[in-house]
């Protein structure tokens, strides 16, 4: 697939940059056929890896660095978040709904980015960083429609 | 985020306004725990009409509030939730334990 735009940037560890974040990639993903609820979605998706970039893989320091990468192909978005931080041991059990290392964070974070993007994959391993690769194809008409109908 | 803290009889009335992200999870957390130490208040009511975006952080703030106040029989009410933000209660399931209504006046005359 040929790309035909694309967004990097680098950011320091720091949780106003979450926003930043997010905007930036859903203002860049916007150049695609998305919907405003597509937008909101890419919004959450991005919240969610950025957010665990800082506090799973950077421990909360502000001292990292959160790479962010997006790719527009000719019909597709591509999302990457990259950390250098401590990285997950067990990526499998991590993506588990109910995982989660903070009591009052439900391990919702990968289920968002799941359940908002159609693809997510990630790539890490102790003490590696971890890199987490999303993407999204905006919903034609017919799509909207159905979910629409599923009460949306 | 801004946020606006009321309390009348034992029910802390809560009007957070922006984006409850990680960059604000601290604080509410912090300003939230401060009044329910008030030892009057035993149920809460958030006001999220002015909630514009919610993702995991700003969730878990919540749903801590809900597990301390739900462990000693209070009860947390919702008011207000905007489309894209009930998308993300409706999906971690949180808009099943707790109760909305159309207003703060009603969420607060059903608090108790």
């Amino acid at each position: 697939m040929n790309t035909v735009n694309q967004l990097k940037m680098e950011f320091s560890s720091r949780p106003e940059n979450v926003a930043f974040a997010r905007v930036a990639v859903a203002a860049f993903a916007a150049q695609l056929d998305f919907t405003l609820n597509d937008l909101e979605e890419i919004k959450v998706a991005v919240s969610e890896a950025v957010a665990n970039a800082i506090i799973h893989g950077y421990g909360n320091s502000p001292d990292g660095i959160v790479r962010v990468g997006a790719v527009i192909t000719d019909r597709m978005l591509e999302v990457r978040v990259e950390d250098d931080g401590r990285g997950i041991a067990d990526v499998k059990r991590a993506l588990q709904p109910s995982f989660s290392t903070d009591p009052d964070r439900m391990g919702l974070g990968f289920v968002f980015m799941q359940s908002f993007m159609d693809r997510v994959q990630v790539e890490s391993a102790a003490g590696k960083g971890t890199r987490v690769i999303m993407s999204k194809v905006p919903e034609c008409s017919g799509a909207e429609a159905a979910a629409a109908r599923a009460g949306h | 985020m801004d946020l606006d803290l009321e309390i009348s009889r034992d029910i802390l009335l809560a009007r957070p306004r922006g984006e409850l992200d990680l960059s604000v999870a601290d604080a509410l957390r912090d300003a939230l725990e401060g009044a329910l130490g008030e030892n009057t208040v035993r149920h809460l009511v958030i006001n999220l009409a002015r909630v514009s975006f919610i993702d995991s952080s700003g969730l878990g703030v919540i749903l801590g509030r809900y597990k301390r106040l739900a462990g000693a029989g209070g009860r947390v009410s919702l008011v207000g939730v905007q489309p894209q933000v009930r998308r993300i209660l409706e999906l971690s399931g949180l808009l099943r334990i707790m109760r909305e209504y159309a207003s703060e006046e009603e969420a607060v005359a059903r608090a108790g």
